[in-house]
């Protein structure tokens, strides 16, 4: 790979390291073992569902915090403090400053969310006393939150890099709210007649399907998941990302640096 | 080879939020700068220095026009890796050290990955900033900042360099160095160019100026050329070698303004007066310092030609 797309990674993931973005977890960590000690107390055979349901989500919504939060900064922050004017004065073209920031923020989030699942593990250790196979399962999950914080991040990159932090978090979360009700949407857009359909379907397509990747519940109830649909899943999310990179791209291309 | 060729760069901003209208930030620009050469472009704020130094670096698209720099099209990014660029008051990745920072820009510059560290820590060493490389920027002051921004435009050692306002933030002492180290730059057969509201840098330093204002470039030419289109005065300096210097008779006949400072005596007389005031001092006994022309300074020269300017503005409109 381009090695200064990596160096441009490295430094946007030394960045928020040293931002203490990943301070998130000490809160992680304090609302997860509170959270199990709690559920050990007051539930009855369902602790294991408890903490698989409360740990899963909050590692999702920890990360969609920071991947909108960091993300909408990846662009616009380096024009207004212009500490791109000495990046672009050198070898480095538009496009792979762009791929490398995106790059960065993916690698912090799956640094961030490796430390979690550890904590999603330890949680349900404590709990269950045992780890048994359907645990596994539990990878899968993670696997496809992962998969959203790549959607996530390209698309609050794609509004950095064109729009100002307020209005990128705006809409980037928007997406994500519109995008977890993807199916409904999609199920209304069915429903619906003449040109309020091709609307309908028209925006439940074109809105990232958060829904797909939401498997907390089936996990929680040891419910197996289809390879198909992680292919499904894998494709769909590397396709969708690529576009509101390569978006990102072509308006950051020409775009004069005031 | 000239080191920087632009041929008729041109820039014209939309502004207004509904109704778009053009606003004109540089107006055909040509302009050819020598290899080894320093050149400073001069102009007031708002001129059009940084708009130029944007369009030669690639972060906004001229509305017209291309330039060359170091015989390739200026967008080619391998001439990127030959050119080192300060921008106006420079701001970094906070989070790093200075020796981190110059390793980021190392890396991304192409610097042999050997090399980087080495490089690294004689550039900051050259700077001044040897003693702090281990600090992070979020502690730095301005001037510092600009210490470490010189630092990153000439780490790679690229053969021309952008400086825009390298002097700002600097004090007294910063400003000297600063000086020599340009100075040193050309020694080494590097191209500078920078862009400066700072009169006596430009004076000092460059070996040709241009002077833009309201997108124009409104002069051109060494300093020496600008400012030669003097009165044709010479200023005649002498000492008395007894007591307090007098005022030769002679010399006022010449109809020279004379000023007497203790023992040392100054007139200002035609050039074609200049042998007629040396015999007077010999006549009187009076010892003479030196003689130089009257020159206008660059300061003079600039406030002249953007006071021309407004004027001409003014009956064109």
């Amino acid at each position: 790979m381009n090695t200064r797309i990596l160096h441009i990674a490295s430094n946007t993931f030394r960045e928020a390291v040293r931002d203490r973005v990943l301070y998130n977890l000490i809160a992680f960590a304090l609302l997860l073992s509170g959270a199990a000690i709690l559920v050990g107390q007051i539930s009855i055979e369902i602790e294991k569902l408890v903490v698989i349901n409360l740990g899963l989500t909050a590692v999702s919504l920890f990360g969609i915090v920071i991947a909108i939060f960091i993300g909408i900064g990846l662009v616009s922050k380096e024009i207004e403090k212009r500490t791109l004017y000495t990046i672009l004065s050198r070898p480095v073209r538009r496009w792979e400053f762009i791929v490398g920031k995106f790059l960065g923020l993916a690698g912090t989030l799956v640094v961030n969310t490796f430390f979690m699942a550890i904590g999603v593990y330890g949680a349900l250790f404590y709990v269950a006393h045992k780890f048994v196979r359907a645990d596994s399962l539990i990878l899968i999950a993670l696997y496809f939150i992962v998969l959203q914080f790549l959607i996530i991040c390209s698309l609050s990159l794609l509004f950095s890099s064109f729009s100002s932090p307020l209005l990128s978090a705006v809409f980037a979360f928007s997406l994500f709210v519109i995008g977890s009700f993807a199916e409904d949407l999609r199920g209304f857009a069915r429903m619906a007649h003449g040109l309020t359909r091709w609307l309908a379907t028209g925006a439940a397509y074109l809105v990232p399907n958060f829904s797909a990747f939401n498997i907390v519940s089936s996990i929680a109830h040891e419910q197996p998941v289809a390879l198909q649909l992680v292919l499904h899943n894998t494709l769909y999310a590397l396709f969708y990302a690529a576009m509101a990179i390569s978006g990102a791209v072509l308006i950051f291309e020409n775009r004069n640096l005031k | 080879m000239p080191a920087i060729e632009i041929l008729g760069f041109e820039k014209t901003y939309k502004v207004g939020f509904w109704v778009k209208r053009p606003r004109r930030a540089l107006y055909p620009l040509n302009l050819s700068v020598q290899e080894g050469e320093i050149f400073g472009f001069l102009g007031p704020n708002g001129a059009g220095k940084t708009t130029t130094l944007k369009l030669l670096m690639g972060l906004i698209f001229p509305t017209a026009g291309s330039a060359r720099l170091l015989g390739k099209l200026w967008t080619d990014p391998e001439v990127k890796a030959q050119i080192g660029f300060l921008p106006e008051q420079p701001y970094f990745y906070d989070h790093l050290t200075a020796h981190e920072l110059l390793h980021y820009y190392a890396q991304l510059s192409g610097v042999p990955a050997k090399e980087r560290s080495r490089r690294a820590e004689a550039t900051l060493n050259r700077v001044g900033l040897k003693d702090v490389k281990g600090v992070q920027l979020r502690k730095f002051s301005k001037g510092m900042l600009q210490r470490v921004g010189i630092a990153q435009a000439i780490l790679h050692d690229p053969k021309l360099i952008f400086f825009d306002e390298p002097m700002s933030g600097l004090d007294p002492m910063g400003r000297r160095e600063v000086r020599d180290l340009i100075e040193q730059l050309k020694h080494e057969g590097k191209t500078v160019f920078f862009s400066t509201h700072i009169l006596s840098d430009a004076e000092a330093l460059c070996d040709r100026v241009g002077i833009i204002y309201k997108g124009e470039m409104r002069a051109l030419g060494t300093v020496a050329n600008l400012t030669s289109s003097v009165q044709g005065k010479v200023e005649v300096i002498w000492r008395s070698t007894q007591g307090d210097a007098q005022i030769p008779a002679s010399l006022k006949a010449l109809g020279a303004q004379c000023h007497i400072t203790g023992d040392t005596g100054r007139a200002v007389i035609g050039e074609t007066q200049q042998d007629a005031a040396i015999d007077a001092l010999r006549r009187e006994h009076l010892r003479l310092i030196s003689l130089t022309p009257v020159r206008t300074s660059l300061e003079t020269y600039f406030v002249e030609k953007l006071q021309h300017a407004e004027t001409s503005a003014g009956k064109s409109a």
